[in-house]
């Protein structure tokens, strides 16, 4: 199993999303600099983690979306390798094209940071074959600009697709349907606003981050 | 050759920063202002011979998010 986390210059929450990958696979993950040309070969897993890059300048995720490693990164989704991006992780894949829509400032214009109840609307995925659909996980937040925005029509796609992964149960940012997460059409690219990472150890407070990691991981194992 | 490139939100996007600053002109005391919409003036200063197509594309990869922003190219005499 061959794991890698990128880091951007404004990334915080990589080191957190090493150890969540160390813990569900029994390995460290490869660390990736965002100047990087080229990813490691023969890649399982790709993590883009959440915190600031480039101070979000312009707007989160602008700037990082256009880095030289996110071209590999972009290359390795397009075959189907396994990209996850959490928070600003999830701006960069919006950014990036690898999903549809935009990530825009909070609605109440306020930083939330807070535990937020989750719906799994899927369970038909890498990612979230660990719950069961309709179960209700509790993960953290931290955003000003998790506001899912895409027009009616990219809306219904999703959901006529089974795309959305998960949905507040009180939406906290004004995200529209309540999205929190979302799968590309191949189903191995999911973004989402709160941190699976976070939520991987009993003293976290809660370990229903762990079931996303560790079914992920094992499904790319096996095959 | 200096060019201005004037961002801001699609009609029908929601400007949380844009209301906020209509309550705080209200606050103020300033009545009739119908409506706020925040965007972002970047400034370029550019070769004299750079395309119209170039500025569009530096638009359309970079300075706008197309999927929520509508962008205008002014170029400064």
């Amino acid at each position: 199993m061959r794991t890698a986390v990128i880091t951007f210059p404004g990334s915080n929450c990589d080191r957190d999303m090493a150890v969540a990958l160390e813990r569900a696979s029994g390995k460290a993950p490869l660390r990736v600099w965002h100047a990087d040309k080229d990813l490691p070969e023969r890649l399982d897993f790709i993590a883009l983690p959440g915190g600031f890059s480039y101070g979000d300048y312009l707007r989160s995720g602008a700037m990082a979306a256009n880095s030289p490693i996110m071209r590999a990164v972009k290359r390795e989704a397009d075959r189907g390798v396994a990209v996850l991006g959490v928070c600003n992780g999830f701006q960069v894949l919006a950014e990036s094209g690898l999903l549809p829509g935009a990530l825009m400032r909070n609605a109440a214009q306020t930083f939330i940071c807070r535990t937020a109840a989750l719906e799994v609307v899927t369970n038909r995925s890498l990612f979230t074959s660990g719950y069961e659909a309709g179960r209700t996980i509790h993960i953290p937040v931290a955003h000003h600009d998790g506001n899912y925005f895409a027009d009616a029509e990219t809306l219904d796609r999703l959901e006529g697709e089974g795309r959305v992964a998960f949905r507040y149960h009180e939406n906290p940012n004004g995200s529209q349907r309540d999205i929190a997460g979302i799968l590309n059409a191949a189903g191995n690219v999911l973004g989402m606003m709160p941190h699976p990472e976070r939520a991987v150890d009993a003293a976290h407070g809660g370990t229903d981050g762990l079931p996303l990691f560790k079914a992920a991981l094992e499904r790319l194992a096996a095959a | 050759m200096k060019v201005r490139i004037h961002v801001s939100l699609k009609p029908g996007v929601l400007d949380p920063q844009g209301r906020a600053v209509h309550h705080a002109l209200e606050g103020l005391g300033f009545a009739g202002v119908e409506n706020v919409r925040i965007g972002r003036l970047i400034e370029l200063d550019v070769a004299d011979d750079t395309s119209d197509a170039s500025l569009t594309e530096m638009c359309e990869k970079l300075l706008a998010n197309t999927v929520i922003e509508n962008y205008r190219i002014e170029k400064a005499d």
